[in-house]
């Protein structure tokens, strides 16, 4: 008797199936569950994109190839566009956030944890809606009614009289769902920063990802709406008759461009920002220095996100803007270079006088700040507006924000994958694979994206589907298209990383890099409830304090 | 987690205020609402005077008195009704409140009687020209945040006559009534630049 | 503020960390060569526009008018502003790299922590506002000299139409229509003609653009913008439409056809006049003319006065056909106008379901077209 009832109160809790895990991610509203879900999500969607942007440099390997006719390009470039930037970009710095927000301040979830699934949710079915559109009439045998309008969708081609079929509204429509996803998610993420960091935790000690964390979402507040309303504007035109951008009736096509712009320029900064909020927390763990110039690089932070809301029409340059407008927006563009370069100049100076340890997170942030600084000054000479005259919808432009966007960001994203993945799963990923991945990609990364700058030069422009023989363009776009085949190999290691150090990982422990701020005083992973009990702090680098206990850095924080 | 190293300056439970979370969701929803009818009226603004064909705005628009002078008093008694819930006056909180609702569905009344003047009498839709196609919208955005206020209001008003509305939920009144209040300053805004302004 | 921490590193709590002492040299060198490489790879692209027919390469740092020499020339001190600026910083960077990496062995104790350095700091942002200031006044300069030009008299004026996807070519003062080619008279220090365009679009945003001329310039619906182009050596410059414009916008493809002005003034002559009555072609005549071809073609001196499509009148004196889509040859006329979807699939002209034998006296109209 008593046998039984022992077995039956069993002190291991039961396996749980399958089905009650994906249950549990359903109704789930723990911020590290949808963080995690959301990075998820938005891996898939940049394999998904990845491999449209093979298609497309297969296509343009060779002058007047034919491997997919010009409408399925045309969607193509559309949806590579569209998803990276809003199913891949947005959504990982959503999850970033909403996974290391909380734990950094001392909280134990988002101030609306409700909020947070429902951000999530928006997000996925805005995507599924996305590429249902290739599914959407007339169906798979006519491709589909994937947008072909381009990522941003310039008035007219949008209106009823060019854009035929749903195509268009399937870009408007899955953009507002995900638009509202994001936007709950940065009410979210400031509310809790606001109102929920642990005793002792003020402004001025958060980390500074939390820091950009803020900056970014403010923007995302301000800045989202532009590109709402201008898709509301463009469904009310396309099926109330509208003449928001409908030029015979007055509507003006520049309208759309200011209107996406206002939004477009400030998102660039938005999908930034949390790259440098991971290397503004991973280069002084591995130069052993705490963040050279805190105070200037929270202030820098505020300027880029201030600024960069005035400088949208350099999008425009070549519009036909008066000399005037032109200037205007020359002079903010460059000097919205400043507080950027500025940031550069810190994490330099982090690593100056340190002991730099070349773990696989330091050594893609290293990556990084080269590429950023190449990417800043390409972005140097487009400001230089006649020179933008010759560069802009070229492919050197192309190769501009590839760099800003896979060199910069994309790089910061692997280092804090490599840097938090042990806290998100309690494993260490493979540094041997880390390695692989690096190299690989890195190499890949600049066998293409160094050279693209080249047929921008020589006059190829920007979403052509195919070119002539003799321009000087075909060497050049078949190095480019080989370097894709090898970014797409690093990109491989990292997913068999991620995957095969779920179970086969080295136990990675609370604190495996000796890192100083919140997240890493607590288990990896962290429990349901984030800490035992809510931390008290007096410094911006708490763990530092507790573990030099006679040269703490309160005694010298200002 | 806690040792002498960490422990924070006094031990008062009271020393670390933080702001409410609630209020600070409801200003960034605000900002974010701000930004959203800023393109609107922006829009709005850039069309003045560059419809090619059809009615003008001093042709068909009338002063919405009635209308302003209900949606302004609105304000007034969202106020007086919260003063009365705070101080545990309940009654006069839902007289208060119910005064609000009423005035805002005078609103929307008096918007309908207008829209169905300018359509019908006018010929001007949403599709005539510049001015009817961001008119229609700018105007017909801020009435559907009045609906959507109203929709809150009543179910505020409803679970009160149940009880269910006591001292405890006095933040979350206090946000319905800051977005009412947005709701009330867009309004002077788009009063200015359609009736005023764009005239 | 520095300060020094003598007390025991706690040392990274993963036991499988070998000592690396080559790696970090090795992969400093490995990035050094690969960021080399890239800096040869893009000079290299400069100097020497690789592989291709050099008569259609279109080098916009070999610039054969103005504007685009006034811009290579700004370019060329911004480039080397910029080169500058990354071999300044990135030399910092590979420095604090290669002399503050971690030696192994040395777990003894955390290095100084530094919290900034209110100098430095001012430093390091008072010397790119400075580079900023500097780019500012030599890019408005250009701005202005670029943008703000008059038309000198005797400037000749030509408008511009975008169409998807083919550009209408106008001289309303000489009172020329043609379609895909610009010609131009070379200007020279006697005779300054620069031409002035007049850029419109009859149905989505498109951008003009040739590299070796002139920086870009959008057509947009419901505007009308300006440009200008001063080129000096007779010639044939190639050029595409740089903005988005559709499902053909890669075969929407330009020329502009810079002559001495002797030759530019017989061109212009040439296509005054009205379209050349051949005898030989009656039959094709007549079936383009019962066609509905009319309907959107002009030939000028004859009822057909369509606007949709490009004019036809002096069709044989282009180089191309379909915007750039093949060059202008017997075969491809023919392959045209049997069915234009092969040529330039989702193009605007349909297959007009016209027999092969009416093809051919179609063509034998339209190749008297001179």
């Amino acid at each position: 008797m008593a046998a039984q009832e022992i077995s039956l109160i069993s002190s291991a809790p039961p396996r749980s199936s399958l089905i009650d895990r994906l249950h549990g991610l359903v109704v789930t509203v723990d911020h590290k569950k949808l963080g995690l879900m959301y990075i998820g999500t938005a891996l898939l969607f940049l394999v998904v994109a990845g491999l449209m942007a093979m298609v497309m440099r297969w296509q343009l390997a060779i002058p007047n190839n034919h491997l997919v006719p010009p409408d399925v390009f045309n969607r193509l470039f559309t949806m590579h566009g569209t998803a990276m930037v809003f199913l891949v970009g947005m959504p990982i710095l959503a999850g970033l956030g909403n996974y290391l927000v909380p734990l950094m301040i001392g909280a134990r979830d988002m101030a609306f944890p409700r909020l947070n699934a429902f951000g999530y949710w928006m997000f996925l079915f805005g995507g599924l809606l996305l590429y249902f559109s290739y599914l959407g009439a007339p169906g798979l045998s006519g491709h589909g009614s994937a947008p072909d309008v381009g990522w941003f969708a310039y008035a007219p081609l949008t209106g009823r009289a060019f854009s035929r079929g749903h195509s268009t509204d399937y870009w408007i429509l899955s953009l507002l769902l995900t638009g509202i996803g994001t936007t709950v998610s940065s009410i979210n993420v400031i509310a809790t920063a606001v109102s929920m960091r642990c005793r002792g935790m003020t402004l001025m000690r958060m980390p500074l990802f939390v820091w950009m964390m803020i900056v970014t979402n403010f923007m995302i507040l301000l800045v989202m709406p532009a590109l709402s309303v201008a898709q509301i504007m463009l469904l009310i035109d396309r099926y109330l008759g509208g003449r928001f951008f409908d030029t015979q009736a007055g509507g003006s096509a520049l309208l759309w461009q200011h209107f996406f712009w206002i939004f477009g320029h400030p998102e660039v900064y938005i999908l930034m920002i949390p790259g440098f909020a991971c290397v503004s927390e991973i280069v002084p763990v591995f130069s052993r220095k705490p963040i050279f110039g805190y105070p200037v690089m929270v202030g820098a932070t505020t300027m880029i996100g201030l600024i960069s809301m005035g400088v949208w029409a350099h999008h425009m340059f070549s519009v036909g803007m008066t000399s005037t407008g032109n200037t205007f927006f020359a002079i903010s563009t460059m000097l919205v270079a400043v507080p950027t370069g500025i940031k550069i100049f810190n994490w330099l100076g982090t690593m100056y006088g340190g002991k730099i340890h070349f773990e696989v997170p330091m050594i893609f942030c290293l990556g990084m700040l080269f590429q950023f600084l190449i990417a800043g000054l390409t972005g140097i000479m487009l400001a230089v507006v006649p020179f933008d005259w010759q560069l802009t919808d070229s492919y050197f432009v192309v190769a501009h924000f590839h760099y800003v966007l896979i060199g910069g960001l994309l790089f910061a994203l692997f280092a804090g994958f490599y840097y938090w993945y042990p806290k998100a799963f309690g494993r260490m990923l493979n540094r041997k694979l880390g390695l692989w991945h690096f190299w690989l990609f890195t190499i890949g990364f600049h066998l293409t994206f160094d050279t693209m700058h080249i047929p921008g030069l020589l006059g190829m422009p920007r979403r052509i589907y195919t070119y002539d023989a003799g321009r000087g363009w075909e060497t050049l776009n078949l190095i480019t298209s080989l370097g894709a085949l090898v970014q797409a190999a690093g990109i491989l290691c990292l997913v068999i990383n991620l995957l095969r150090s779920l179970k086969k990982g080295e136990v990675a422990g609370n604190d495996p890099w000796d890192a100083w701020t919140l997240e890493w005083a607590t288990s990896s992973p962290p429990p349901e409830y984030n800490f035992e009990t809510l931390p008290v702090v007096r410094s911006r680098r708490p763990l530092w304090d507790l573990k030099h206990p006679e040269d703490p850095d309160w005694k010298y924080e200002g | 987690m806690t040792n002498e190293a960490t422990i924070a300056v006094g031990q008062n439970a009271l020393d670390w205020k933080l702001p409410s979370s609630r209020k600070a969701a409801i200003i960034c929803l605000i900002l974010t609402e701000t930004c959203i009818f800023s393109i609107f009226v922006a829009a709005y603004v850039f069309y003045i005077g560059k419809s090619l064909t059809g009615p003008t705005p001093r042709e068909v628009l009338d002063l919405p008195i009635l209308s302003t002078i209900c949606l302004l008093s609105s304000s007034v008694t969202i106020t007086l009704a919260e003063r009365a819930f705070n101080r545990d006056r309940i009654g006069r909180f839902k007289i208060f409140w119910l005064a609000t609702i009423v005035l805002a569905a005078i609103f929307l009344a008096s918007t309908a009687v207008e829209w169905h003047r300018l359509i019908y009498q006018k010929g001007l839709t949403i599709s005539t020209n510049l001015f009817g196609t961001t008119f229609y919208s700018l105007v017909g955005l801020h009435a559907s945040h009045v609906i959507v206020g109203m929709c809150l209001l009543l179910l505020v008003f409803i679970l009160s006559l149940r009880g269910h509305v006591n001292i405890m939920h006095r933040e979350r009144l206090q946000m319905i009534s800051w977005y009412w209040h947005f709701v009330d300053a867009v309004w002077i805004v788009v009063f200015t630049v359609v009736y005023v302004i764009g005239r | 503020m520095i300060r020094h921490s003598k007390r025991e590193e706690n040392s990274l709590n993963r036991a499988a960390t070998p000592a690396r002492t080559q790696a970090p040299v090795k992969r400093l060198r490995c990035r050094a060569l690969l960021s080399f490489a890239a800096l040869v790879f893009i000079v290299a692209g400069h100097v020497h526009p690789a592989f291709g027919n050099p008569a259609q390469v279109t080098n916009l740092l070999q610039p054969l008018s103005q504007p685009a020499q006034e811009i290579k020339e700004l370019s060329m001190l911004v480039l080397t502003i910029c080169a500058t600026i990354f071999l300044i910083v990135a030399g910092l960077l590979v420095y604090a790299i290669v002399r503050f990496r971690h030696r192994p062995g040395d777990e003894a104790s955390e290095p100084p922590q530094i919290y900034g350095s209110n100098q430095i700091e001012t430093a390091w942002t008072v010397l790119p506002i400075l580079i900023v200031f500097v780019l500012i006044l030599v890019t408005s300069r250009t701005i202005a000299d670029i943008q703000d030009r008059k038309a000198p008299p005797g400037a000749i004026h030509s408008t511009v139409v975008g169409h998807q996807w083919w550009w209408e070519i106008r001289y309303p003062e000489l009172g020329i229509v043609t379609a895909n080619e610009l010609h131009v008279p070379a200007s020279d220090g006697n005779r300054r003609q620069p031409t002035f365009l007049n850029l419109e679009s009859a149905d989505v945003a498109h951008s003009f653009w040739v590299p070796q001329l002139a920086g870009k310039t959008d057509l947009i619906p419901n505007r009308e913008n300006r440009m200008w182009i001063e080129p000096t050596q007779p010639g044939t410059y190639l050029g595409n439409c740089a903005e988005y414009c559709g499902m053909q916008h890669a075969r929407m493809l330009l020329r502009v056809i810079v002559q001495p002005p002797a030759e530019f003034e017989q061109w212009v002559k040439e296509q005054q006049q009205s379209a050349f009555e051949d005898a030989s072609a009656t039959e094709g005549r007549k079936i383009f003319f019962a066609n509905s071809c009319v309907s959107c073609h002009a030939i000028r001196g004859t009822s057909a006065q369509g606007t949709f499509g490009p004019d036809l009148t002096h069709l044989m004196s282009r180089q191309t056909l379909a915007s750039g889509a093949a060059p202008l040859s017997h075969d491809s006329l023919r392959a045209w106008v049997h069915d234009p979807q092969q040529l330039k699939v989702g193009c605007l002209m349909p297959n007009m379901q016209i027999t092969d034998k009416e093809v051919d006296q179609i063509v034998t109209y339209l190749e008297t077209l001179k």
